[in-house]
């Protein structure tokens, strides 16, 4: 059992990030605080992407004479993709935290609702 | 050619801001422009597909396994057609209906916003890449969420940034699906995979894979469990905004959902191997009935619509998970439908907003009298959604409804009626107020709306009348779409 854990580390390191990330973006009240563990919960992600192109006893995918074996240069390439869509989503969801402590004056989802409650 | 269908989009997002620096009322010509030059171009290529077979753009002519591929075939044929019709709709609709919503300083990057969101789909249609497709849901998403948080109601900006919590799991969790399915079999274009995947079908990797993408997508499609971010997000936007993304955001995810579950996988693996299509069966049988319970107890006219769109999804995977040929042709045909009938009633919803400035229904007492074309065309889209005979809501649901006979899933037809006629009960509320109720609203001198938004609210409706009465259109292409899922 142990065993089973040490050799996929890897794979263990984004559940448990993963787990966490969610666990934050249920449970925590602050809207910032959420957007936090929603790049938590990406992140987790992109290393399950990085760690699956790691090919044993490979090494970095440059071409060299005397090397014949490499990792996979293509989940990398892809994660590349997939950080730039995190960063935007992490811009635009900032951009409306500002929005909303503009309008409704904090950013505690529970005093937003309360706030929304009383307008209807 | 196929390339210029996501390229004209994408040029124009990237145009609209600076000619915009110089004069702000070339972004909505520009936007026109394009969602006239992509329907032509759509036009052209459906024409090209019937006659010649798929239509396939190699991206710096790299060869399928290695470079992007784009592909039209039957299936997103019908789909590109309803979308780009109902963006030209929802264009000239927002001229007036923007101006009156939003400042007049940001219509420039609304406009830029929305030919992003244009091009998303259209990626999610074209695109024969399964990375592809993710960038593209992402690019939709990110520009949907921007354009919802626009909304003159402050609740606008929670409903958008819940939209963006869920539909960034619902996205992480399709990249997950992606990254197991590219681990099991090194490829990512979707007919290599679909050819290498049979071989690994017994292994844990592929069904959790498999799993993760369905769920990804169920929430992108709003499908009922999932569907919490919808109502708030189509009730807050701008109205112009609020119809686009009914008309279009969950159709192409079904869209999505189709080519995952049968053009990635197989019809096999999705009923045999695992009992996916079973538990989308029983899903869509809760999400036609709850989307219509829910409808019911709603005030607001936009969010009636929105939880009815709920039930409609319902609908959609309903067919989706019968799999047989008239459940397929009744599903296709449904996203076809049901894109045209919303974008009509949110359109009408909108107007009465920006004329009345509410828009409870319990405060429409008497419309009907004072806005006759607009609650004319409210009555024709509202008889389709129930699926009254010679509207085009009938033709899709009595093609489900012979799929589930077929198939002998008997359950299913009570379950049709019930929500036909619930459907019913909440559409008559609205027509009840517009017409029969004596009081007549005496404070608001409200006239007609706009020609420029009484235009696409009249071709929507009326197309609804126009493919009940003469339905082969939709029904020839959905024949065709529906033979090749099933692999004929």
């Amino acid at each position: 059992m142990i065993e089973f854990v040490i050799i996929k580390y890897n794979y263990w390191i984004s559940i448990v990030l993963m787990m966490i990330g969610m666990y934050g973006m249920i449970a925590k009240k602050n809207l910032i605080k959420k957007i936090i563990s929603m790049n938590i919960f990406q992140v987790s992600v992109f290393l399950f992407y990085i760690s699956m192109g790691k090919v044993k006893g490979g090494t970095a995918p440059i071409y060299l004479p005397d090397v014949t074996l490499y990792d996979n240069p293509i989940p990398h390439v892809l994660i590349l993709t997939a950080i730039v869509v995190s960063i935007s989503t992490t811009a635009v969801a900032l951009a409306i935290i500002i929005m909303i402590q503009k309008k409704f004056g904090n950013i505690e989802e529970d005093k937003i609702l309360e706030i929304m409650k009383k307008d209807d | 050619m196929i390339v210029y269908i996501v390229l004209i989009p994408l040029l124009t997002a990237l145009i609209t801001p600076i000619l915009g620096m110089f004069n702000k009322k070339t972004s909505f010509y520009l936007a026109l422009l394009n969602a006239f030059a992509t329907f032509f171009i759509v036009i052209l290529t459906i024409k090209k597909v019937y006659i010649y077979g798929p239509e396939k753009y190699w991206f710096g002519g790299f060869e399928p396994p290695y470079g992007i591929e784009y592909v039209v075939d039957s299936i997103n044929a019908i789909i590109l057609f309803i979308i780009s019709l109902v963006f030209i709709f929802s264009v000239i609709y927002s001229k007036k209906s923007l101006e009156e919503e939003v400042e007049n300083k940001r219509l420039t990057l609304m406009y830029t916003m929305i030919n992003l969101y244009y091009t998303g789909i259209l990626g999610i249609t074209i695109t024969g890449d399964i990375f592809n497709l993710y960038v593209f849901i992402e690019i939709t998403s990110l520009s949907a969420y921007t354009l919802i948080a626009m909304g003159k109601n402050k609740k606008a900006l929670m409903a958008s940034y819940n939209y963006l919590i869920l539909g960034t799991i619902g996205a992480t969790f399709i990249l997950i699906g992606i990254g197991y399915i590219f681990m099991a079999t090194g490829s990512l274009n979707m007919y290599d995979i679909k050819l290498r995947l049979p071989a690994v079908y017994s292994s844990k990797m592929v069904r959790t894979g498999f799993a993760f993408l369905t769920l990804g997508l169920c929430l992108k499609l709003a499908l009922f469990p999932l569907h919490t971010w919808l109502p708030n997000a189509y009730t807050y936007a701008p109205s112009a905004i609020g119809a686009l993304l009914a008309g279009t955001g969950t159709k192409v995810s079904a869209y999505a959902l189709i080519r995952i579950l049968y053009s990635v996988f197989t019809l096999e693996f999705d009923s045999k191997i695992i009992p996916f299509n079973f538990i989308l069966l029983i899903l869509s049988c809760v999400a036609i009935i709850s989307g219509s319970f829910l409808a019911i107890s709603q005030k607001n006219l936009k969010k009636m619509l929105a939880y009815s769109s709920v039930g409609q999804i319902g609908y959609i995977s309903l067919g989706l998970s019968i799999a047989n040929l008239n459940s397929l042709q009744g599903s296709i045909i449904h996203i076809f439908n049901h894109s045209l009938m919303k974008v009509s009633l949110f359109f009408i919803a909108g107007g009465i907003f920006i004329k009345y400035g509410y828009e409870n229904i319990n405060e429409l007492k008497g419309i009907g009298r004072k806005m006759p074309y607009t609650m004319f065309f409210f009555l024709l889209s509202s008889m389709s959604l129930v699926g009254i005979p010679f509207t085009s809501g009938f033709i899709s649901k009595w093609y489900l409804i012979l799929g589930a006979l077929e198939q002998s899933y008997y359950l299913v037809i009570p379950v049709i009626i019930i929500s036909s006629s619930l459907s019913f009960i909440y559409l008559w509320r609205v027509i009840e107020m517009a017409y029969f109720d004596k009081k007549e609203d005496t404070m608001h001198d409200v006239k007609e709306v706009p020609l420029s938004m009484l235009v696409p609210i009249g071709f929507s409706s009326l197309l609804c009348v126009f493919f009940g009465i003469y339905p082969k259109l939709p029904i020839s292409l959905a024949e065709q779409a529906a033979n090749i899922i099933l692999g004929k």
